[in-house]
């Protein structure tokens, strides 16, 4: 490209815009593991989404056309969709959408104020909330057609004969969890339970590499930059390795917590946040770094199956300190040294 | 005439302890019991009068002792006035009101710490007469009750559906009667943010808010009076 070319700014919504159409891929691949259930949950969190956000911004006295139009409300429904079970009874995501809109955006200040990750927010409070709930993921190609997934996330009526456990299983993580806390096996052996694929869940190893999909896409668009998804993946890895070398048969490999849970939708579509996360390309290393760090101790030595949720709350609140930290020299200025920052 | 001017400072204790020096949403003190008590209308309740009775008593104590406390040891003096009230109140809890008390538990001995009804002492009875120093504690602890109570019940309401739950515990077996279901039992309702403790700081930050949105509601109609008679006198 040669100069001079007149720039055009890529405004919110064609930034919004094009994260939504990244996540296609993904929720494509689910619906057609996990049937229709999905579009369901994201519709309800669509539209208690929209709706939270006008009445919120009409309580704040802000014009609501303009802010309603720049998709970031529809983002964050869209994420807490795809980050929750699709089986999840209706009132579930409805109370998770309007706190993460209400709580965890508009009381804030709105877009561009929220110091949490709003989507995050309203999966913590699912999570810490109503747990069991929150437990009931749906099998690849299950037992319910779509007519039954209906009725299963509107009035909780199953079709005779089906029980819970019969339309929904434990993650892989979650039943790695559980299995070695109760003293089980080894991994190995594990690993031979039905909800395991090739290299992490069955199918949604699949929405995974959709994810990692969208997420190049995004940055081939420079939508993302990469520091922050290479170093939360790095962070992960750095911990998942040495302990996996050390107990094959007690720690799981690295390649299965990269693909497994939410690692490559946190990797791509939250940690990239730029509200909530720092804004310097040192300081999104940082951040990176330690959700990475966070989510495998969370996962591997804390009381919850999955962590990004957790990890990108806590780092959130890492990040003004993190920018203080990391603000680059203004241009023209030499790089403060330390001798040169104590006299100043 | 008299009693009018004399009422004045009186009605400003009130006022203080009650809305514009509110322990629990404006001063922020004792916020410890606030967040950690405040699971329900009567643990809230129960607190914030259990602290009342320290801080009116050990107001009027302080207030008594002021003229003969050394001013340098003043603060462990207030201490041992304070603990010693403490204690009858811990006794009296734990023989009449015994499954409220192991309700409780720590935070009973805790209202010695509470920086309530040190700051009381330290601020204000500590410079002043009995009767005022006794009116303000008064009014400061039922104002930091208030704040519990409704703490309490948002907490409550929204965390269980229920309101006056554990009743029984400070009235006996009438107060199982008092317990409104205001989500039927047969829902089996419960969203666990609300009891847990972000939901105090929640209800907490809510309360603040809702606070000094009313205060500037008030500051706002204070102003107006005069640009609204000008109308009627046009008019």
């Amino acid at each position: 490209m040669h100069a001079p070319y007149i720039a055009r700014p890529s405004t919110v919504s064609v930034i919004m815009l094009k994260v939504l159409l990244a996540l296609l891929p993904a929720i494509a691949v689910s619906v057609w593991f996990y049937g229709i259930a999905l579009l369901v949950q994201l519709s309800l969190a669509s539209a208690t989404a929209l709706l939270a956000e006008a009445a919120m911004l009409r309580l704040r006295g802000v014009p609501v056309a303009p802010f309603l139009k720049d998709g970031s409300a529809l983002l964050t429904a869209w994420l807490l969709a795809l980050s929750m079970p699709a089986l999840g009874a209706w009132w579930l995501i409805v109370v998770a959408t309007l706190f993460a809109i209400v709580v965890g955006k508009q009381l804030y200040g709105g877009l561009g104020n929220n110091p949490f990750n709003p989507a995050m927010v309203g999966f913590a409070v699912a999570m810490v909330s109503f747990p069991a709930q929150m437990a009931h993921w749906g099998m690849p190609h299950g037992p319910l057609d779509s007519a039954a997934q209906l009725a299963w996330i509107f009035s909780r009526e199953l079709p005779a004969g089906l029980s819970l456990d019969a339309i929904s299983m434990a993650t892989p993580l979650d039943y790695l969890k559980t299995q070695l806390l109760l003293g089980g096996s080894d991994i190995a052996s594990l690993k031979q339970a039905p909800m395991f694929g090739h290299i992490a869940g069955v199918g949604s190893e699949w929405v995974a590499l959709a994810y990692l999909g969208g997420g190049l896409f995004l940055l081939q668009q420079r939508v993302i930059s990469y520091q922050a998804p290479l170093a939360m993946l790095a962070g992960l890895t750095a911990l998942a390795v040495p302990l996996w070398l050390w107990q094959p048969a007690h720690y799981v490999d690295p390649l299965f917590h990269l693909v497994a849970g939410a690692t490559l939708l946190a990797a791509f579509f939250i940690v990239t946040d730029p509200v909530s996360g720092p804004t310097s390309a040192r300081g999104k290393l940082i951040f990176g770094f330690g959700v990475g760090l966070l989510i495998y101790v969370i996962r591997v030595f804390g009381g919850y199956p999955d962590a990004a949720a957790f990890a990108v709350l806590l780092m959130n609140i890492a990040v003004p300190l993190i920018d203080q930290l990391t603000r680059p020299p203004a241009f023209g200025k030499r790089k403060r040294t330390k001798k040169a920052g104590q006299h100043a | 005439m008299e009693a009018n001017t004399d009422a004045r400072p009186w009605r400003d204790i009130v006022h203080n302890g009650l809305w514009k020096q509110n322990a629990g949403v404006v001063q922020l003190l004792g916020l410890c019991p606030v967040l950690a008590v405040s699971t329900s209308v009567v643990n809230g309740v129960s607190l914030g009068l259990a602290t009342t009775l320290v801080t009116t008593v050990s107001g009027a104590a302080v207030a008594t002792f002021r003229h003969t406390i050394p001013n340098e040891i003043r603060n462990p003096v207030f201490i041992m006035l304070i603990a010693a009230l403490v204690t009858c109140v811990d006794l009296a809890m734990n023989a009449w009101m015994h499954s409220l008390y192991l309700v409780l538990g720590i935070f009973i001995p805790l209202i010695t710490t509470n920086c309530i009804v040190m700051a009381r002492a330290e601020a204000y009875a500590s410079r002043n007469t009995v009767p005022e120093a006794a009116l303000d504690g008064l009014m400061m602890g039922l104002g930091l009750t208030g704040v519990l109570g409704i703490l309490g019940g948002m907490r409550e309401l929204i965390g269980r559906g229920t309101l006056f739950s554990g009743a029984e515990l400070v009235l006996g077996d009438i107060g199982h009667a008092l317990v409104l279901h205001v989500v039927p039992p047969a829902f089996n309702y419960q969203f666990l943010l609300a009891l847990l403790p972000p939901g105090a700081f929640f209800g907490l930050a809510l309360l603040i808010a809702g606070k000094n949105y009313l205060d500037a509601r008030a500051r706002k109609r204070a102003s107006l009076p005069a640009a609204t008679d000008n109308e009627t006198v046009s008019a």
